[in-house]
């Protein structure tokens, strides 16, 4: 039941990345050209998502299990440093070149785009080689 | 100037609210933030008793496209524009994949879910992701 529903909410979420228009990478290139033809679908994803989303971690953050019973994985880290800044440029510059957030990667790999398939693969080598230097450099690291 | 033409409020703010659902989901059944780059990344290496639920939400995800298309009216499914050459696609997922791990989350993990649970640390990695795609969308479209 619990794998069931896991994958059915990752179902929905791909349905909605798909209906909000966040796997058309011309589309996200639209929304973030705010000097030019500015195409502001996007914000509208947004805020349908953070209207619904602000109730629930409200809710949860009330209880202290999940509905399965097991625990609940609320982030702890409140840390402003300077890998959340990097991360994030390199990140948003990224986004910028191609117009692919990991979501709708994903997504677009699955439906069988090469050009989706390519940025994932990219994508995979860029965790992996994160991975690697954290283990190399020994620093304790901060997730979410 | 706004984008009229391609302006597609309806189908985004409900793929949004699809989105905040999901995260919802997430969090109050599997007591899990709903962030891509943190889940895929969990699984680089896929740790014991960590993997199921990644794994499961993913192929959730994997089937979104196939599930949209049955549902979806004749005609509705638009074939995604991609302007990136198959270089810039690779820089960009690379830089994606660090730049996601390295800033603890993504769209989905820093953008929907830490906005929601109002996370100062989230808005800001939100607003400097954001700033970031719009800087570089600038430079490629209306400099370089």
């Amino acid at each position: 039941m619990q794998r069931f529903s896991e994958f059915m909410v990752g179902l929905i979420f791909g349905v909605g990345l798909i209906l909000s228009g966040m796997t058309d990478p011309a589309k996200v290139i639209g929304f973030l050209d705010l000097f030019g033809q500015w195409d502001p679908s996007l914000a509208l994803v947004m805020g349908g998502a953070i209207a619904v989303g602000i109730f629930s971690f409200a809710l949860a953050k009330k209880r202290t299990v999940n509905f399965f019973g097991g625990a609940l994985h609320l982030p702890k880290n409140d840390h402003i440093d300077k890998r959340l800044i990097i991360g994030a440029l390199l990140f948003g510059a990224g986004w910028g070149i191609a117009g692919y957030c990991p979501g709708p990667a994903l997504v677009s790999m699955a439906s069988g785009q090469a050009e989706g398939i390519t940025f994932v693969a990219a994508m995979l080598v860029g965790m992996i080689v994160y991975e690697l230097a954290q283990r190399t450099i020994h620093k304790p690291r901060m997730t979410d | 100037m706004i984008d009229w033409a391609h302006f597609t409020p309806w189908a985004s703010l409900s793929g949004g609210v699809l989105i905040g659902v999901a995260s919802a989901l997430f969090i109050l059944l599997h007591g899990r933030i709903l962030g891509i780059s943190g889940i895929l990344g969990g699984l680089l290496p896929p740790k014991a008793n960590d993997a199921t639920w990644r794994i499961t939400f993913l192929l959730g995800l994997f089937a979104a496209p196939f599930v949209f298309s049955a549902l979806a009216p004749a005609g509705y499914m638009q074939m995604p524009r991609i302007d990136a050459s198959y270089t810039m696609l690779i820089v960009a997922g690379l830089m994606v994949g660090i730049g996601t791990r390295y800033g603890s989350g993504c769209t989905s993990g820093h953008g929907v879910c830490g906005l929601s649970r109002l996370s100062l640390r989230s808005l800001i990695a939100t607003g400097t992701f954001m700033v970031a795609g719009f800087a570089t969308v600038y430079m490629i479209r209306h400099i370089l």
